[in-house]
């Protein structure tokens, strides 16, 4: 008889258990009232590691920087906690609803989605809850227009842009943009939506300028590319954009030069156009061009001031030291700063406390960093002015090109415009179209201040 | 004329990388009936011991005569704590397990060594030489030899060692195996050792193909078709097997894919696989399965 | 495994009846669960119904699809992802190309769309056997994932061939929320769980059994061999349908091809092994282990180690923890976790032995 009471009681008992211990670690931890939480979903782990790794590293040099060397944004201190999302959506959203209230008193300002699958499928969920999800060099491209996507911000650089800044890198090589008309430029993408995203852009400056557009596809995750450089050699195209991601830039770089395609032709995207992308493809690497927004090196006054204030200090997040100045480490600082340059604009309008998320899309849509900001932050040369507004969500826009010399990264350009003007009616076509299925009515510009 | 013959001879090479692997999954499933599902996994860890100890400065022979001890001590480790407890199971629950296994040798190998992506050379610069009107890559040619150098080691280790007739008597009637003594497990050993150094070889061609990370894992699902196509039991198949995947799946991409509009060689192997399946399902020179009722 | 007939009851069981005077039918349980599952909301918050119940639901429902394929009929599959496609393409563009139609029936239609998939896909296992199957159903998953990449008519267009449901909209009340979605999930898996369970019970299922354990027997004695496999594709197809259209929908809110991927395939694969095959609590016991896990693990190692344990090694652990788990519960306990945990219980003597004996007959 005593079995019989026992068992529910200890299905409870299990039960209570298993619940605790998901439940405690929010119960335990206990924090300051006047500090800013800034939730970070990060991978380390996984195919795509050693791409987030040194992200991760800058974003919070630069926060503990910020903490540290400055006190905060106008005095209100940062706290941070790491969520590993593997770069997985399932992890993503479970990273999501785990912070999306805040902690200890503070609530979420802007939630970096770190990933574009997880972006994505946070996207609906975010709107409701309005936290911005801002995509630093991703994210649907459409999203530009903020009226209809007020909480998506696709900063710095959409892949419209990023293509189009690479045909005007090219152009600008080959001696002005008349002088594309006639070219071959094969673009090398990877098979998913996000190497697809940039067939519209290109296709439409292919009409403008009179170039040919050949896409390749390569299957993910692409660390076989015999196939696809052999329809290369066939079409013998004079330029080759990569739009790759993980093995597949690497695997492309051997590939080209096994097939005899000349690597300083070869320029690659936004994601292909790390340390990471290069190294292991070795020796032939050298000469290849790529695309950035935060151009590796160290010579940039904040780096002086991270070695001295944290990095010297021992304070570092980096494990690996080579990683300082990276062009990874150097993407987490221009994260870091997005972040913090959007409180400070917010608290600017609604004062000096922690901010939510309604503010923090405030802060980033009236963002503003011009050439003398950039001094004040010590990023002039790393980061490109921007401005962005209810109708542009993205900007910059801009972009440089760097060239691998067999061991660092030389910036071999200055900031490349894109063609924004010309791609905006297909940007506003395509929200327009998302707008219409989901039945979203744009928002008014002129409302929201 | 001359690109479709560039395209053959890249895609028969590719076939050899490809064949590599699959030397692999042949030597395990010729002495255990398991289809190593970890043999990726056991790529992987076998490239990254390599690398890592290079980065920390060892000689390129110090540290393959490392990687080649770990590899052998995994081997016996495997042989002892997954294989011999599972010795009379269907083969689905041996190839769960290696799928098991294969999880936790990924999960070792990059707690131990890291995730990052690490450059593998091989002294080799993979710029093409020319014979004819064809270019053909120097590593690949360099991985043709390596191949044929293993099959002929393999095909003189099966025919003229102890072990190697040991190994085919256990193939042929492993009762009358046992009943003369030879011994399984040791045997297991053995042939899970030399699936190792297989590995080895495959972990630092692939690896300096294609740089030592993650991605290397994924190779056992191009492995598979091979196997299938060429016979589960068979070394000369499995190279049979992997021209003929490696030759198919170059010539579908290049005239296949503009017709359908994308890319095909996700699948193109599995499909010609299924159609070797189903006309002949022990592959060109495997063993006729015998089905006991 | 099943006990042909009705066990005789000793004196100690037939006292232990009088507990409840509930007939406890493993049908009677999932109505119970569903209806307990139903008032959880009032307790827990979004994150517990966003992030872990509604996936839990959902990985069991597609874990009852492919172990009524692979337990029960014991064909060996990895399409799983590329079946859970099938029903979510199918369901999103019912959905969106015929919207007069109401939820239930898009969704039921996208199923049996998926359902004709593995129809198709199933052909080859009235030729091929055992673990070559994995090779065809593989074709199908790279295939089928392929497929759905390529051609932008199955994602109306869209820049990144990514689809989210129009809108998700029942007897005119909005189920975009999380309740809503909740709710959605846990009706519709409530539902097929039962019929699942009477399914396995009947005729069929013991068809399926037989040939799991010996085909060349079933079809001497008459069962038909072929038409029973296709079958067995079909409603394993239907639930793996259903369970993708639940997960982008219900769920994850967006997916493109890749939530599909071989890698879904396996997860699903490692829930039936886990929770055990050849039984439908297994699915859920696997589901919660599978996805609960590497959660628990996050927060523990927040709380316990602080910061000892880099998140990132963490998760290579958690890989070695599963691979190992993997390798133990085949080793010891094939019939997974629900099977050791009967084990477990009868061993500490909470279980009486009638109701072991009902558990034991009743759920293969």
């Amino acid at each position: 008889m005593f079995s019989r009471l026992l068992r529910p009681l200890n299905a409870a008992a299990v039960a209570a258990l298993g619940l605790a211990a998901i439940a405690a670690p929010t119960m335990l931890s206990a924090g300051s009232p006047n500090e800013q939480f800034i939730p970070l979903a990060t991978f380390r782990v996984g195919a795509y590691a050693s791409s987030g790794i040194p992200v991760w590293n800058g974003l919070i040099d630069t926060l503990r920087y910020i903490n540290e060397a400055q006190g905060g944004i106008n005095g209100v201190k940062l706290f941070w906690e790491e969520c590993e999302t593997e770069w997985q959506v399932e992890k993503g959203i479970e990273c999501y609803e785990r912070f999306r209230a805040g902690k200890d008193g503070s609530p979420v300002p802007i939630y970096l989605p770190n990933g574009d699958p997880i972006a994505k499928a946070l996207l609906q969920r975010a709107t409701a809850d309005k936290i911005a999800i801002p995509t630093l060099n991703y994210g649907p491209t459409e999203a530009i227009d903020g009226r209809i996507f007020p909480y998506a911000f696709p900063l710095m650089l959409s892949f419209y842009s990023e293509a189009s800044t690479a045909i005007n890198y090219i152009a600008q090589v080959e001696g002005g943009k008349d002088k594309l008309k006639g070219l071959k430029i094969a673009t090398l993408y990877h098979d998913s939506p996000y190497g697809k995203e940039t067939q519209a852009a290109l296709a439409l400056l292919a009409k403008h300028y009179g170039f040919e557009d050949i896409q390749i596809p390569v299957p993910h995750p692409g660390n076989d590319q015999t196939a696809q450089w052999a329809r290369i050699r066939q079409a013998k195209p004079d330029w080759v954009f990569v739009r790759g991601w993980g093995v597949m830039t690497p695997v492309a770089i051997k590939t080209a030069a096994k097939t005899g395609f000349p690597v300083d032709h070869v320029i690659g995207g936004i994601w292909s156009s790390s340390e990471e992308d290069v190294i292991p493809a070795g020796p032939v690497g050298k000469g290849y061009l790529a695309i950035t927004t935060y151009p590796a090196g160290t010579n940039f006054p904040i780096h002086a001031a991270l070695k001295k204030y944290i990095l010297d200090a021992g304070k570092s997040d980096l494990k690996d030291p080579k990683s300082f100045g990276s062009v990874y480490y150097n993407s987490g600082i221009v994260h870091a700063i997005f972040l913090t340059e959007a409180i400070r604009t917010a608290q600017a309008k609604f004062g000096n406390r922690p901010i939510n998320g309604a503010e923090g899309q405030w802060g980033l849509e009236h963002l503003k960093i011009d050439d003398k900001r950039l001094e004040e932050l010590g990023v002039s040369g790393l980061m490109q002015p921007l401005k962005l507004s209810c109708l542009d969500h993205e900007g910059g826009g801009s972009a440089k090109v760097i060239q691998w010399d067999g061991t660092k990264w030389n910036i071999v350009s200055d900031w490349i415009r894109s063609d924004r003007e010309l791609l905006r009616p297909l940007i506003d076509e395509k929200a327009a179209a998302y707008a219409k299925e989901k039945g979203i009515a744009p928002r008014d510009c002129a409302v929201s201040g | 004329m001359s690109f479709f013959l560039e395209t053959l001879v890249g895609g028969l090479l590719a076939g050899v990388m490809y064949a590599l692997v699959a030397i692999g999954f042949v030597l395990i499933y010729k002495a255990s009936g398991v289809f190593n599902f970890a043999q990726g996994a056991m790529v992987l860890c076998a490239a990254l011991t390599f690398v890592t100890l290079r980065e920390q400065g060892l000689s390129f022979l110090t540290a393959l005569a490392i990687a080649l001890v770990v590899m052998v001590a995994l081997a016996i480790v495997v042989e002892r704590i997954v294989l011999r407890p599972l010795i009379n199971r269907p083969p689905l629950t041996l190839f769960m397990a290696t799928l098991g296994l294969s999880f936790v040798i990924e999960g070792l190998s990059q707690f131990l060594m890291g995730a990052s992506v690490h450059e593998l050379d091989l002294g080799i610069v993979d710029v093409p030489i020319r014979i004819g009107p064809i270019l053909i890559s120097q590593l690949d040619l360099a991985a043709a030899a390596s191949a044929g150098v293993l099959v002929l080691a393999l095909s003189l280790l099966f025919s003229r060692t102890r072990i190697g007739i040991s190994l085919r008597a256990i193939a042929d009637d492993p009762q009358a195996a046992l009943s003369i003594g030879i011994r399984l497990p040791s045997l297991w050993r053995i042939v899970w050792g030399v699936a190792g150094v297989v590995s080895i070889v495959a972990g630092l061609l692939w690896g300096a193909r294609q740089g030592v990370q993650f991605a290397l894992t994924l190779v056992v699902l191009k492995a598979l078709p091979v196997l299938i196509v060429g016979g589960f039991t068979s070394i000369g198949g499995a190279i049979a097997g992997g021209f003929i995947i490696g030759a198919s799946e170059s010539l579908a991409e290049i005239y296949l894919s503009p017709l359908l509009g994308g890319s095909v060689s996700n699948w193109f192997a599995y499909a010609v696989a299924l159609v070797f399946l189903l006309i002949r399902p022990s592959g060109l020179f495997g063993e006729k399965a015998v089905e006991r009722v | 495994m099943s006990s042909v007939t009705e066990p005789t009851l000793p004196l100690s069981a037939i006292s232990a009846r009088r507990f409840g005077d509930l007939h406890w039918t493993p049908a009677r349980a999932v109505l119970i669960g569903a209806i307990a599952l139903a008032f959880l909301p009032l307790f827990a918050g979004e994150y517990w119904l966003n992030a872990v119940l509604i996936p839990f639901l959902v990985m069991s429902l597609a874990g009852i699809g492919l172990n009524l394929l692979m337990g029960y009929t014991g064909l060996a599959s990895l399409g799983t992802g590329a079946f859970m496609a099938v029903g979510t393409y199918a369901t999103y563009n019912f959905l969106l190309r015929v919207p007069e139609l109401p939820l239930p029936i898009s969704l039921v239609f996208g199923g049996l769309i998926a359902a004709g998939a593995g129809v198709v896909f199933g052909l080859p296992s009235l030729r091929i056997k055992g673990f070559y199957l994995l090779a065809t159903t593989l074709a199908a998953q790279f295939f089928l994932e392929w497929l759905f990449n390529q051609y932008g008519w199955f994602s109306n267009y869209s820049t990144s061939n990514s689809i989210s449901a129009p809108r998700l909209a029942f007897l005119g009340r909005d189920l975009t929320g999380p309740l809503g979605r909740y709710y959605l999930t846990l009706a519709t898996a409530a539902l097929l769980t039962i019929v699942a369970i009477n399914i396995v019970r009947s005729q069929t299922g013991r068809n399926w059994m037989a040939i799991r354990d010996m085909d060349t027997a079933a079809a001497v004695i008459g069962i038909p061999v072929a038409a029973n496999k296709l079958l067995a594709f079909a409603v394993s197809s239907f639930y793996c349908g259903i369970a993708g259209a639940l997960w982008a929908f219900a769920y994850l809110g967006t997916v493109d091809a890749r939530s599909f991927n071989l890698d879904r395939s396996f997860q699903v694969m490692f829930v039936i092994i886990i929770g055990g095959m050849g039984s439908i609590a297994g699915n859920f016991v696997g589901a919660a282990f599978i996805l609960l896990l590497p959660i628990l693990i996050d927060h523990l190692a927040g709380s316990a180690f602080g910061n000892l344990i880099e998140a990132g090694q963490l998760e290579n652990l958690q890989k070695v923890l599963f691979g190992g788990l993997i390798i133990y519960l085949l080793i010891k306990e094939p019939a997974g976790l629900t099977a050791l945990f009967g084990t477990l219980r009868r061993k500490l003597g909470f279980l009486p032995r009638r109701a072991d004996a009902l558990a034991h007959s009743s759920d293969q």
